[in-house]
């Protein structure tokens, strides 16, 4: 019981991440695309200005969580993925910089030295998180050592690519949602204009994500197993389609609470299909590593449970609240502040 | 080089790293929501653009400090995957626990703080920052738990090949990691202290913003004064519990070969690995090493000899970096001591500015060499007495971690440049002028 609490949450956890640093980084691989102007570009900035760091923190408990829930797991996942975690980041380390640095200084090469930094340190993660998760669902090959057998371009397999494909995507139309909501004018009818055109790409991507998963990976079992489970892949395709009503009707808050909805679901989709496994091995079922063989011991995810149970949601009502403070339009008011990037 | 060789050098180029920032960030946010309960109680405007000034200077260090930061945690997992399932049991609870409680904290209300000087009531505004401080010092309690745990393993068995927790309160609450904690506090905000003298002293002495600087630098000079001579105290008592804890690690900090009662203090030494003895050995206070570390004057000093090569750390740097910041240590606390007598008057002390800009990066080599004695000394063993470094490493390829390696250093030293450069341009631009309506 303990563990399938621990398991769903470690899912949960890596759900809020990518819902919230999602728009963040999809807003960041879009922005050279949808600016036009200096003006633009701060008001990109200043739109995630208050939350980007917090988001981020969501990625550390995650990692932390799996650290501390399932150590085993977590020393073969990060060291079998080496390579594209380090990428990732890297990315990170350039794009929080980007935002601290980038309106420091009032000259347009230094500027565009930090754009170019911002948009590489998030589609790249986007992309490489993409990558990394589909390999998860598909599995890679560790040995019973839990060292990986085969060269790293493994891992940039069709379904892997498609992967982060999807990563992509789903982050796109969720920044430019994010960005209709808190931009003026202009810039909020183009990004509507973007998160539209957008979602018919996503909505290829994740039928054909949908059509390799069944073909690539092992996630359906569970759900055949156990039918009622079809709520969540069920749920996710609706929250998708949803979205695409809210966009239609240029309800932008709402259609934003949607694509958050299908970013979550999407990854607890995949998380409940790779049920009971972490990271499964694709040389060998029995080197596959499991919540039975990678969990910490029961002390440790009691007092992490209580940890857990008492502090996220005390977080998350004082994250809802700056969202809730902080949700109006960027105002050009707003970008004469000193503080303001 | 093999991976473990180039996973430790990764390590200590991250950390170290990371820690440039981390002091500033605990030591001057505290310093920032002082100026601004001063303006909320008192109104006084020029508090709130002290507030903001250095308040962007902190700032822009904390960006840093949180990118460092996110390599740090996965690194256990990328490169330390032999430790991480070792230990994960007890070392991952704590920093899933540091991330749920501290980061959040601090990264969200940071956020609020910085662009809700308008939004927000002054007094929410205010807490607002004192959380920020808040989350920041308990964050750096948790790792530095998680760090003492290493140096000091307690509350853990040995069950199934790996350590398992068996006490979570002796864990959090071992005196190895309270006295850990104090002396890292101190140590920032004595880092803090200085940066902020430092900089006052340089407007100071080109007569420009002298009201604004001389109460910057009296909140600061308070800082330095407490926390240095504190820090002396308390830098003894984490002697004595390195000697109770880390035998090796004590004899190479003081570079002791034999085994001696009432082992004398030599003033000037310098060790000779190759021979076992050290080169100089001169100005010996009789008894008084047996007395410092041990708190007996007659009390047996072990030796190095007393151990196989193997188990012994690298001397020379051990004791060297040791040596550097006590030495550090005291001259900190003189200059603080001088610097707290002309507080009122410091545009009068016109040498003792010019040294304090010069005294602007004493306090970071100072962390560092701590940290180098502290985890340099720790070798062979990542945890002390349960589990050698060698043993740690993931089973990755050599050629990966050599790349990672050689991006860590390009990329850190181009943001490391960057920052530091960006915080000197505003921190001698000094502070925005007063809005007209203001004058
Ligand atoms: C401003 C910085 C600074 C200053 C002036 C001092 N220290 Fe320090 N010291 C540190 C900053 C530091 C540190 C970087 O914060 C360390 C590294 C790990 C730790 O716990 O603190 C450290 C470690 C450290 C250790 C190693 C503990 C271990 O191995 O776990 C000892 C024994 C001392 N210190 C003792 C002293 C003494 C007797 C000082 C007398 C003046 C002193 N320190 C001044
Ligand atoms: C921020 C302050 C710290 C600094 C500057 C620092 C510095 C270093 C250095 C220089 C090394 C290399 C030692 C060697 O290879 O001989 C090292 C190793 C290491 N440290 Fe730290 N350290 C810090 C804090 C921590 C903390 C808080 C932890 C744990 C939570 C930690 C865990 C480790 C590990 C796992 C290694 C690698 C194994 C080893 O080489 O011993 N360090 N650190
Ligand atoms: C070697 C082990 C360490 C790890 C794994 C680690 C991890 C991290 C991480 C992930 C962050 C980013 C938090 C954010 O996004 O807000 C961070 C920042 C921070 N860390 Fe560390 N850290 C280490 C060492 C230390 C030490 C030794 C201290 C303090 C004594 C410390 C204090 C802080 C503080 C105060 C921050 C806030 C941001 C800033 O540095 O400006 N860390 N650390």
């Amino acid at each position: 019981m303990l563990l399938i609490i621990w398991f769903l949450l470690w899912g949960v956890l890596w759900a809020v991440y990518f819902m919230l640093d999602g728009f963040d980084l999809g807003l960041g691989a879009l922005n050279p695309f949808i600016s036009r102007s200096e003006k633009d570009r701060r008001i990109i900035y200043n739109s995630m200005g208050p939350f980007w760091d917090g988001n981020e923190v969501w990625l550390i408990t995650a990692g932390g969580v799996t650290f501390a829930a399932f150590p085993t797991a977590y020393a073969v996942m990060f060291s079998s993925l080496y390579t594209p975690l380090l990428l990732i980041l890297f990315g990170l380390i350039l794009r929080g910089v980007a935002f601290e640095f980038r309106s420091k200084v009032d000259n347009p090469g230094w500027r565009l030295l930090w754009d170019i930094c911002h948009f590489f340190g998030s589609f790249g993660p986007a992309l490489l998180l993409g990558v990394a998760f589909a390999n998860i669902f598909k599995g890679v090959p560790i040995d019973g050592e839990g060292v990986l057998q085969g060269s790293l371009l493994s891992l940039l397999n069709p379904y892997g690519i498609l992967g982060g494909l999807l990563f992509v995507l789903l982050f796109l139309v969720h920044g430019a949602l994010w960005l209709a909501v808190k931009a003026p004018g202009d810039l909020e009818a183009r990004a509507g204009r973007a998160a539209s055109g957008l979602w018919w790409f996503l909505l290829l991507v994740a039928v054909l994500f949908l059509g390799g998963t069944w073909s690539e990976t092992k996630l359906f079992n569970n759900y055949l197993a156990r039918p009622f489970l079809l709520v969540v892949p069920l749920a996710l395709v609706l929250a998708l389609l949803v979205t695409k009503g809210f966009i239609v009707v240029r309800k932008w808050v709402a259609a934003w609470l949607c694509s958050a909805g299908t970013i979550v679901l999407a990854t607890l989709f995949g998380v409940i299909g790779l049920y009971p496994n972490l990271l499964p091995s694709s040389l060998d079922p029995k080197f596959s590593m499991t919540v039975y063989n990678s969990a910490s011991s029961p002390l440790t995810l009691k007092i992490m449970l209580a940890v857990a149970l008492v502090f996220v949601p005390i977080v998350m009502i004082y994250q809802a609240w700056a969202y809730f403070k902080f949700g109006d339009k960027v105002t050009d008011e707003a970008l004469t502040q000193d503080e303001a990037y | 080089m093999d991976v473990i060789t180039l996973s430790r050098w990764q390590f200590a180029v991250a950390t170290l790293f990371h820690f440039l920032f981390v002091p500033l960030t605990l030591g001057l946010v505290v310093m920032v929501a002082i100026m601004e309960t001063i303006y909320v109680r008192t109104g006084n405007e020029e508090y709130k653009r002290m507030a903001k000034f250095w308040g962007k200077i902190f700032l822009i260090n904390f960006a840093l400090g949180v990118v460092t930061g996110i390599t740090l945690e996965f690194q256990f997992g990328t490169n330390w995957a032999g430790y991480s399932k070792y230990v994960g049991d007890i070392f991952g609870s704590l920093l899933a626990v540091e991330a749920t409680v501290a980061f959040f904290l601090e990264s969200t209300f940071l956020g609020i703080w910085v662009f809700g000087w308008d939004r927000l009531s002054k007094k929410f505004h205010n807490a607002c920052i004192w959380l920020v401080a808040i989350g920041s010092n308990f964050s750096a309690y948790w790792i530095l738990v998680a760090n003492s745990w290493m140096q000091h393993p307690v509350g853990y068995v040995i069950r199934d090949g790996r350590a398992e927790l068996s006490n979570f309160w002796a864990v959090i609450t071992q005196p190895f990691a309270v006295i850990t904690f104090f002396h890292v506090i101190l140590a920032a905000y004595t880092l803090a202290a200085f940066v902020v003298m430092g900089f006052s002293a340089y407007h100071i002495l080109r007569k420009q913003h002298i009201s604004f600087f001389t109460k910057s630098f009296r909140i600061a000079v308070i800082f330095a004064v407490v926390c240095s001579i504190l820090n002396i105290v308390v830098g003894d008592f984490h002697g004595k519990e390195m000697a109770k804890a880390q035998p090796t690690k004590l004899a190479s900090a003081e570079a002791v070969w034999k085994t001696a009662k009432g082992a004398p203090f030599y003033l000037i030494a310098f060790p000779d690995e190759q021979n076992e003895r050290n080169y100089v050995e001169a100005l010996g206070i009789p008894k008084f090493l047996s007395w410092l570390a041990l708190g007996d004057k007659d009390a047996e000093f072990k030796g190095l000899k007393a151990w196989p090569k193997e188990e012994r750390p690298p001397v020379t740097m051990t004791f060297v970096s040791f040596r550097l910041m006590v030495g550090l240590g005291f001259l900190f606390a003189l200059v603080a001591i001088i610097a707290w007598f002309r507080r009122n008057r410091p545009e009068e002390s016109r040498p003792l500015l010019y040294i304090l800009i010069g005294m602007i990066p004493l306090p970071y080599i100072a962390v560092s060499l701590g940290w180098i004695v502290t985890e340099v000394g720790r070798q062979p063993w990542i945890v002390y007495g349960v589990m050698k470094t060698a043993d740690a490493g993931s089973k990755i390829a050599a050629y990966q971690v050599g790349i990672s390696l050689a991006a860590f250093i390009s990329i850190y030293t181009l943001l490391g440049v960057a920052c530091f450069a960006l915080m000197l341009k505003f921190a001698l631009k000094g502070p925005e002028p007063l809005p007209e309506a203001e004058k």
